[in-house]
């Protein structure tokens, strides 16, 4: 039977990739920017970041709508529910790589050090690929490829270890980077929870299927 | 806790139709069963089954158990105007008798034979009170139950039920002839007795079972397809018809 709470869930379901696939196409642009020095990119992103605060927002009014107007249940109740925890997710997200785009425009002029920008530049594209993967999970409602997209996780925190060894030692070598490369630890310390969120997504996407509520990544959650 | 109501293979058959297939199902001693499904699922054929109200449709066969405290209600020595005062039940359409108020709840008692008037008061009292009526009726017992209102009638009827002091009530579909206002006192009125007594109620209501209910039956084309915590029913049933219906995808 069909109903029109399927419709509106289709709609919803469709905003709410559509904000993931911003989101990830932000994450990709703010390390672009960071890495190329691209002032203009960086402050595109920062006046972009309303517009998906603003598809936040919309998201969860829908989502307090439908739950007021049809009261759903069972797994309605918790494709609802999981776009509604997995969007605020997804905000936060876009708010940590317009934080990068801050430190783009800040870094700027200052010494650089390129080999730590080519690991922050792999770094970032890991971390793209994982919101896209998440999202793809998502999208197939596929709770086992979501665990595989967090496992993932492990490799940003180690990927995230060698960036701060490799910017302090600089530091401690070279005072004149000093400034620069602090925003490098930030900048890969932003990636490191994007990943954690990401996590968190798939946690969202498990819950979906499955009803339970699972920490994908415990070892690492205390560290973000 | 041990269970104070239990079927055992419970099957009934209008003609050669079977209506209900070999039911196992098993009630504590307090807490409200909610029992679901769509028209013809069984859900009012099998609360029927448990104080014997299907005895009297002619052309019924009904097979397996329904232990009731340790013996089966179908056994040819129950007596089943005892049984249906130790279960009682209350019906959709609000059905007081066509006397006062008094008279209505004390039916039972007259019945099996009560006569000290003061014991009659006390009980009029205390089950008026138990359905949530006493204040809204204690200053016109002997007006005719039929001036009150569709939903006092309804409290009336429950008040007339727990009169006899039941162990267990029946409630078939008993608040969807009611205003959502008198609806909501009904549920009230149960959440108070759920402590006391078992309630199985069968309503077309999900957010009723879903709000008041302790455990939920859903029955499909007389089968008993899934029967679990409310809360596990209305989150994450295990059965995919239990998903599709209370979800509104049927029925």
């Amino acid at each position: 039977m069909r109903r029109l709470f399927d419709d509106e869930l289709n709609d919803i379901d469709a905003n709410f990739t559509e904000m993931g696939m911003m989101v990830s196409e932000t994450i990709e642009k703010s390390v672009k920017a960071f890495i190329d020095h691209d002032r203009e990119l960086a402050q595109e992103i920062i006046d972009n970041d309303a517009k998906i605060n603003e598809r936040e927002v919309e998201l969860e009014k829908k989502s307090f709508e439908m739950i007021a107007l049809y009261q759903p249940v069972t797994s309605d109740l918790r494709e609802i529910v999981t776009i509604l925890k997995a969007v605020s997710e997804l905000e936060r997200m876009a708010d940590y790589a317009r934080n990068i785009a801050h430190a783009t425009i800040r870094v700027k002029g200052h010494v650089r050090v390129p080999e730590i920008e080519a690991e922050l530049s792999e770094m970032g594209n890991r971390v793209r690929k994982m919101v896209e993967e998440m999202l793809s999970a998502y999208v197939k409602s596929d709770d086992l490829a979501a665990r595989k997209v967090a496992a993932k996780d492990a490799k940003v925190g180690e990927m995230y270890d060698k960036i701060n060894e490799k910017g302090i030692s600089k530091m401690e070598r070279h005072p004149e980077t000093v400034i620069g490369s602090t925003d490098y630890l930030n900048v890969a310390g932003y990636l490191m929870r994007i990943g954690a969120l990401v996590t968190n997504v798939g946690e969202w996407i498990v819950y979906l299927n499955t009803g339970k509520i699972v920490e994908l990544n415990p070892e690492s959650s205390n560290l973000v | 806790m041990s269970p104070i109501l239990t079927t055992e293979n419970l099957s009934l058959f209008y003609g050669k139709k079977e209506a209900l297939k070999g039911i196992n199902m098993s009630f504590e001693k307090t807490g409200i069963t909610a029992l679901i499904g769509p028209s013809g699922c069984g859900k009012s054929t099998f609360l029927r089954c448990l104080n014997r109200m299907n005895d009297l449709i002619p052309g019924v066969t009904i097979t397996g158990d329904v232990n009731f405290n340790g013996h089966n209600i179908y056994a040819p020595t129950t007596d089943t105007v005892q049984l249906r005062k130790e279960i009682g039940m209350v019906f959709q359409q609000p059905n007081p008798f066509p006397f006062s108020i008094y008279e209505n709840v004390v039916y039972g008692l007259r019945l099996a034979g009560v006569r000290d008037k003061e014991q009659l008061d006390a009980a009029v009292e205390k089950s008026l009170k138990q359905a949530a009526i006493w204040d809204e009726v204690k200053d016109r017992l002997h007006a005719n139950a039929l001036s009150l209102s569709g939903g006092q009638q309804q409290r009336v009827c429950i008040a007339r039920v727990l009169a006899v002091e039941p162990d267990i009530i029946l409630l078939d579909e008993a608040t969807s002839a009611l205003d959502p206002v008198s609806s909501h006192m009904i549920e009230m009125t149960l959440l108070n007795l759920r402590h006391d007594y078992t309630i199985i109620t069968v309503t077309h209501n999900m957010q009723q079972a879903s709000r008041i209910s302790d455990r939920t039956a859903f029955f499909l084309n007389g089968e008993l397809i899934e029967a679990n915590d409310t809360k596990q029913i209305f989150m994450n049933p295990v059965r995919q018809e239990t998903n599709d219906y209370i979800s509104g995808r049927f029925g």
